[in-house]
């Protein structure tokens, strides 16, 4: 037996940091490298969906990843009514137990951050596959350059016009299936830049008149929350930029909101009071003519008033004077630092994250579900499901639609607070329902946004 | 003498330790409190495991950062304490508990009178049925009140403006709302008062009541010197616990109107609930939510003492 003479190497300081540099690149530079063979059993606790039947093609997806890779996978679908998914996160969070993977609403990510396993090798891979990610998923879950959360199909959603074409073209003379056609080929510029929010605020007060107003909620809840928080962003209101400087005070946000004081006085008085079901039922009811919401208010009314599905029609946003933008909340997988089967959990994201599998999601949720990436945006169950036909064509952001949240751009342990305590909705209707000044309304508000700096 | 020599082996030792010992523990559970203790035992260590642990680490968490890795003392109490919509809680939850219990006490006690003064046959039925809405499960009960004040399909509504009124924003303007979540509350509590009333009544020696129709006293001063005076204690001990479990009370609000509109029907409980559950903030949830801790401590203190005194002076 033969030994090969290595040369003996002195260990001194420059040897030491050398080898750790190298060690340090390799770590990085080494590919991800699935090793689920050696799992057993993964748990998952999903966001259970509302759609009848899309647990079921989540389930199937994940039990055919745990056939090829011989892992049992276990998935409790866990309601949203009363938070109760936010619960559970909460207690495995402070518990140091639980799933494996457990999905994550809006900002939980960025709540339970420190107790989840970084996902950069995940995320990277896909980007690599699928281009860039949503900015609002990135600002959600990548936590100081860390991803800490993948986000997810199931679930994901953004809040653009539902809007009843017949009503707007009957009593507001708009047709807004000539605007946005369900092809983005054929869309004009010059129509699509007049959907601007004049012309919304033009058209509701028609519809008012006409009895059949726009449903937009002003409680404190996310549907509320959103579509404020993009008017805003339309409007150029920051609350708290990026380097903790409260913004409000701004000729932006007087703007914003006088222009909501008429806005608001087109609606139903009861807005004020409406949790996310209430615009949903105010549409399937018919007697609304609008809201801002993903298609499921369009897909209950399929099955509880037809006639009212078959005139609804999904379409962008209007556009304001810095651009044209819809609020998005979506959905993440995160991986507790305390799970026992790492490897095979993230083996089990990438797998549910590519595009076929992502397809079938899409499919099962009747277009609810929205990937972030927009290279995804092209499969057609957002061309063919009906009544009518196309009707949530543009329900993923086309033209020149941007993604945003309420709380954004500041920084998210910032925004969270922001958007938990609906500091945008409190304040319109401090100065639209309350009737208080505008400057107390916005003295108001940077007391409460110096609260949040706290975090 | 070798008779006398008594020489004990270590076993006729270990016995007779063994028959000592055997001897002490039948002297303690013949003792009636090591009895009662240990029949309390399971039910102390579960107060233990479920109540006591969750208060202490809820006080422990109350005293830390957002991140929970560093300890702040009082610095979250400071921060409520210096917030508009805190003080707000603060103010709504006083008015929100004291009406609520005041209301329930009061409906309590005139409708245990109205039962106590029905005939014997008769009284069963109505006890059964005005218990109804403490049984039913409050989250459901709170849903179909929900349902009723559906801020666009009313069913209240539909009978008001059937009657040719306006419509009435039960959730949506701030004083409704409130009037609506304390009625509810009212609703769902009175039935304790009844119950413990009632019994209370029933406890009232009649011949006190025909002593003093004898001195010819009238149904009010049989009230006030009588009734009253013997239920002052039952009536102290539910207002006490009622006070605590409304001030605690999350379900109705959360449920009927999530604390708005613009936060005026938050009490503790929901806020808390928005800044240690959505918001992600849980050491300064749990200091909302112990803020009253102390205040309710000194209230059970004083008033439980009332009590002891009172039922010395009796005895």
């Amino acid at each position: 037996m033969t030994h090969s003479a290595s040369p003996r190497v002195r260990p001194t300081r420059r040897n030491v940091l050398k080898a750790a540099a190298l060690g340090s690149a390799a770590t990085f530079a080494a590919p991800y490298v699935r090793s689920s063979y050696a799992a057993g059993t993964l748990t998952m606790g999903c966001w259970d969906h509302w759609v009848p039947g899309a647990n079921n093609t989540l389930t199937a997806l994940c039990n055919e990843w745990g056939a090829k890779n011989h892992v049992e996978v276990k998935i409790d679908y866990i309601t949203s009514q009363g938070e109760k998914d936010k619960l559970t996160a909460a207690a495995e969070a402070q518990a140091g137990t639980g799933h494996d993977i457990m999905s994550h609403r809006d900002w939980n990510i960025r709540i339970h951050g420190e107790v989840l396993e970084p996902l950069n090798d995940v995320a990277d891979a896909l980007i690599k596959q699928y281009g860039l990610i949503s900015p609002v998923s990135e600002y959600l879950a990548k936590i100081k350059g860390v991803w800490r959360g993948i986000p997810t199909t199931v679930g994901s959603q953004i809040k653009p016009c539902c809007s009843r074409f017949d009503l707007y073209q009957q009593h507001a003379g708009l047709d807004v299936r000539d605007l946005f056609p369900a092809d983005e080929s054929k869309w004009d510029k010059a129509k699509t830049d007049s959907w601007n929010w004049d012309t919304y605020l033009t058209t509701a007060e028609k519809l008012y008149k006409a009895g059949y107003p726009v449903g937009l909620p002003m409680g404190q809840s996310s549907d509320s929350v959103d579509w404020v928080g993009a008017l805003f962003n339309a409007y150029g209101v920051v609350m708290v930029d990026g380097k903790d400087n409260i913004k409000i005070n701004s000729d932006e946000t007087r703007s914003a909101l006088e222009y909501l004081k008429k806005l608001m006085a087109v609606n139903p008085k009861e807005v004020y009071a409406w949790d996310d079901a209430g615009n949903n039922r105010w549409l399937i009811s018919g007697k609304g003519s609008g809201i801002m919401n993903p298609p499921s208010a369009w897909a209950v009314a399929k099955k509880d008033n037809p006639k009212v599905a078959e005139n609804c029609w999904t379409h962008p946003m209007p556009r304001g004077p810095r651009g044209r933008f819809v609020g998005q909340l979506p959905q993440f997988y995160g991986l507790w630092s305390f799970s026992k089967n790492k490897s095979a959990a993230k083996d089990l994201l990438l797998y549910i994250s590519q595009k076929p599998a992502v397809g079938r999601l899409v499919a099962a949720s009747v277009g609810y579900d929205l990937p972030s990436f927009k290279t995804m945006y092209d499969f057609d169950t957002w061309k063919t499901v009906e009544p009518p036909v196309g009707t949530v064509y543009a329900y993923p952001p086309r033209g020149d639609e941007q993604t945003s949240i309420a709380g954004a751009p500041a920084r998210s342990e910032v925004g969270a607070q922001i958007y938990n305590q609906a500091i945008n909705t409190v304040m319109v209707s401090k100065f639209t329902q309350g009737n208080e000044k505008l400057d107390d309304v916005i003295k108001w508000a940077e007391n409460e946004l110096e609260g949040t700096l706290r975090a | 003498m070798a008779d006398t020599v008594q020489t004990w082996s270590p076993g006729l030792a270990g016995t007779r330790s063994g028959s000592r010992a055997r001897g002490r523990l039948r002297l303690l559970l013949r003792r009636r409190s090591s009895i009662a203790f240990l029949m309390c035992l399971p039910l102390i260590l579960i107060i233990a495991s479920l109540v006591v642990y969750p208060a202490l680490y809820s006080i422990y968490l109350s005293m830390l950062n957002r991140a929970q890795t560093r300890f702040i003392g009082l610095g979250n109490f400071r921060f409520l304490l210096s917030r508009d919509v805190f003080l707000m809680v603060v103010e709504q939850s006083a008015i929100f508990a004291i009406s609520a219990v005041l209301f329930k006490a009061l409906i309590g006690l005139i409708t245990a009178h109205l039962i106590n003064n029905l005939p014997a046959k008769g009284q069963r039925k109505w006890r059964g049925m005005l218990l109804v809405p403490w049984v039913i499960p409050l989250a459901l009960s709170s849903l179909g009140w929900w349902w009723l004040f559906d801020p666009t399909h009313s069913a209240f509504n539909w009978i008001v403006t059937g009657l040719g009124f306006n419509e009435v924003p039960w959730l949506s303007a701030p004083g409704w709302a409130r009037f609506s979540v304390i009625l509810v509350n009212v609703w769902f509590g009175a039935p304790f008062f009844l119950i413990m009333y009632l019994a209370a009544l029933k406890s009232v020696p009649e011949q006190l009541y025909e002593a003093a129709a004898i001195d010819g006293a009238n149904a009010w001063q049989k009230f006030r010197h009588i009734t009253l005076p013997m239920m002052r204690n039952i009536i102290a001990i539910t207002v006490l616990f009622s006070l605590i479990v409304t001030f605690a009370n999350f379900d109705i609000v959360q449920i009927m109107t999530g604390g708005g509109p613009r936060n005026t029907t938050h009490v503790f409980a929901t806020y808390a609930f928005m800044l240690g559950i959505r918001s992600g903030d849980l050491p300064l949830g749990a200091a909302t939510s112990l803020f009253m801790f102390p205040i309710l401590a000194v209230a059970a203190v004083f008033i439980l003492r009332g009590v002891r005194k009172r039922g010395r002076e009796i005895g």
